[in-house]
C-alpha cells in the first residue's frame, strides 16, 4: 500500500527526520488539492492544519479596510505554510489563498498536537524547525519593511 | 582606458542618440560613437564616469552589450543632480564619458558551470551585460538562473527583455516583488526566498548578485547556506566612487579601491568590508 511517508521524508522541511517520527507525522497526513482561488484558510478561523507544499502557488493576505485584500507572501513547493497551529490561541493571522491550482499535504494539528506532547523528541525537533521558519519569515518581512530597492537621495 | 581620451581624467563627448524611460525613477541613456571613432569595449559589469557639464560626474555601469560596442548604454535612476539633469537629457545633448573603468563579472571563470545571477531593483543594469554574454554563448555554460527581486511589478527593469528571458526554454527566470500591486500573480517577497529551490547545482555554480548591500548581505548568506562555496560568489560594490582609477582615495576601504580592485569582487575577498558601517 502506498503511504505519503516517501513524499514527507523527501521534503526539505522533513528532511532528515528520524524514520520512526516521519511515521507518527503519516498517521496525521492526508492529501489536499486546492484549485485557483480557494482559501487554505481564513483569518480568524481555528489553526487546524499546517500545509506542506508539494506545487502550485499560495498567497497569504491580509484584509485591509478599504484597500481590500492585500497579498503580503508567497509560497509554493518545498514551502510550509501555517504556524499558527503550535502556538495559542491557535488561530489564523491571515489568509492564505490558492493563487494556482496548488497540491499539498494537510496536517492535522490536533493529531499533531498529541504526538509532540506525547513525543518530546519529535516536539522538540519539530518546534526547531518551525523556529528557524519563523525567523526566515521575520528577517524577510524586516528586510521588506526597509524597502531597500527605495529611493535613496 | 578605451582608447581615445589622452588621460583618464578627461573625458570624451559623446552624443545621446535615445532616451528611454524604464520605470518611474529609471532611465536609459543611449550614447553613439562619432564618425570614425573607435567601437567602445568594455567587460560586462564595469562602469564609466558620466559627466553632466556644469553638474558634476557620477560612475555608472554599463547595462548595454558588450557584443555591440557601438553603441554606449548606460541605465540608471535619477537621486542626484547629475542623474535628475541626465534624466532631462534630450536625444542630440552631449555627454561626458571617461571609462571603462573597474573589474567585470568572472564570464570567462564561469564557463562549464552553472551561472546563478541575482539582481535586486536596479542591479539589474549592471548585470544585464553578462546575460547579454551568457545567452551570446549558452551551450558553454550549464543552468543559467536568474533571479531578480524588485520594489512593486511597476519597477521591473527591462520589463520586456525579462518577460523574453523568461520565455526562453534554456535558462530559469524567477521574479520576486516586496508589495504586489493588483494583478500581479507572481511571486511575493524577498530575493533570498527564491534561492534555496533554484535549479542549479550548489558544487559547480557560480553565482553573480548585484543591488542594495544589504540584499547583496543576505543573498550570500542564503547561498552559503545552500552549499555554494565563498569563492564562486562574486558582487558588485558601489561606495563612494568619485575618480574611478584609484587616485582620489574617496572609495578606498583600507588597502582596498572599490573602483580600482572592484567594483565585482569575490565574496570571500569582501566580506569583510561588507560588514564596515562607515566607509
Amino acid at each position: 500500500m502506498h503511504t505519503l511517508e516517501p513524499i514527507l521524508a523527501e521534503h526539505p522541511f522533513l528532511k532528515g527526520l528520524k524514520q520512526e517520527h516521519l511515521a507518527l507525522l503519516v498517521g496525521c497526513a492526508s492529501n489536499v488539492r486546492f484549485e485557483a482561488g480557494a482559501f487554505v484558510f481564513r483569518q480568524g478561523q481555528e489553526a487546524n492544519h499546517f500545509y506542506i507544499l508539494r506545487d502550485g502557488k499560495v498567497a497569504v493576505e491580509l484584509f485591509a479596510p478599504q484597500k481590500g485584500a492585500v497579498a503580503i507572501d508567497t509560497y509554493g513547493e518545498g514551502d510550509v505554510l501555517g504556524w499558527s497551529w503550535l502556538i495559542p490561541p491557535y488561530h489564523w493571522r491571515f489568509d492564505a489563498r490558492a493563487i494556482e491550482p496548488t497540491r499539498a499535504i494537510s496536517l492535522d494539528a490536533r493529531c499533531m498536537r498529541t504526538k509532540c506532547e506525547d513525543d518530546h523528541e519529535l516536539g522538540y525537533e519539530l518546534m526547531k524547525r518551525f523556529a528557524r521558519i519563523i525567523e526566515q519569515r521575520l528577517d524577510a518581512t524586516r528586510w521588506q519593511l526597509l524597502d531597500v530597492y527605495g529611493v535613496r537621495s | 582606458m578605451n582608447g581615445l581620451a589622452q588621460s583618464p581624467m578627461l573625458p570624451d563627448l559623446y552624443t545621446v542618440q535615445q532616451v528611454r524611460r524604464e520605470t518611474d525613477d529609471t532611465f536609459t541613456l543611449e550614447l553613439g560613437l562619432a564618425a570614425g571613432r573607435q567601437p567602445f569595449r568594455f567587460l560586462a559589469g564595469q562602469f564609466n564616469m558620466l559627466y553632466v557639464r556644469g553638474i558634476g560626474e557620477v560612475p555608472i555601469s554599463i547595462s548595454g552589450d558588450p557584443g555591440s560596442p557601438e553603441t554606449l548604454v548606460h541605465t540608471t535612476r535619477a537621486v542626484g543632480a547629475v542623474t535628475r539633469a541626465m534624466r532631462t537629457m534630450k536625444v542630440g545633448d552631449m555627454l561626458g564619458v571617461r571609462g571603462p573603468f573597474g573589474v567585470g563579472w568572472p564570464v570567462e571563470q564561469a564557463v562549464g558551470h552553472d551561472v546563478l545571477v541575482v539582481a535586486g531593483g536596479i542591479g539589474l543594469a549592471p548585470l544585464r551585460p553578462t546575460v547579454y554574454q551568457l545567452l551570446a554563448n549558452r551551450d558553454r555554460y550549464g543552468k543559467i538562473v536568474i533571479l531578480y527581486g524588485t520594489r512593486t511589478p511597476a519597477d521591473i527593469l527591462f520589463r520586456k527583455e525579462v518577460e523574453a528571458w523568461r520565455a526562453r526554454l534554456d535558462i530559469e527566470v524567477y521574479v520576486t516583488v516586496d508589495r504586489a500591486t493588483e494583478g500581479w500573480h507572481g511571486n511575493i517577497g524577498v530575493v533570498t526566498k527564491l534561492i534555496p529551490r533554484a535549479p542549479f547545482d550548489r558544487t559547480r555554480t557560480v553565482a553573480m548578485i548585484c543591488g542594495p548591500e544589504i540584499m547583496m548581505r543576505f543573498t550570500a548568506l542564503e547561498l552559503e547556506k545552500r552549499g555554494v562555496d565563498t569563492d564562486h560568489i562574486y558582487l558588485s560594490m558601489e561606495r563612494n566612487m568619485k575618480c574611478g582609477i584609484g587616485l582620489c582615495g574617496h572609495c578606498q576601504c583600507g588597502a582596498t579601491f572599490i573602483c580600482k580592485d572592484g567594483p565585482v569582487f569575490r565574496y570571500d575577498a569582501i566580506q569583510g568590508l561588507l560588514s564596515q558601517r562607515e566607509i
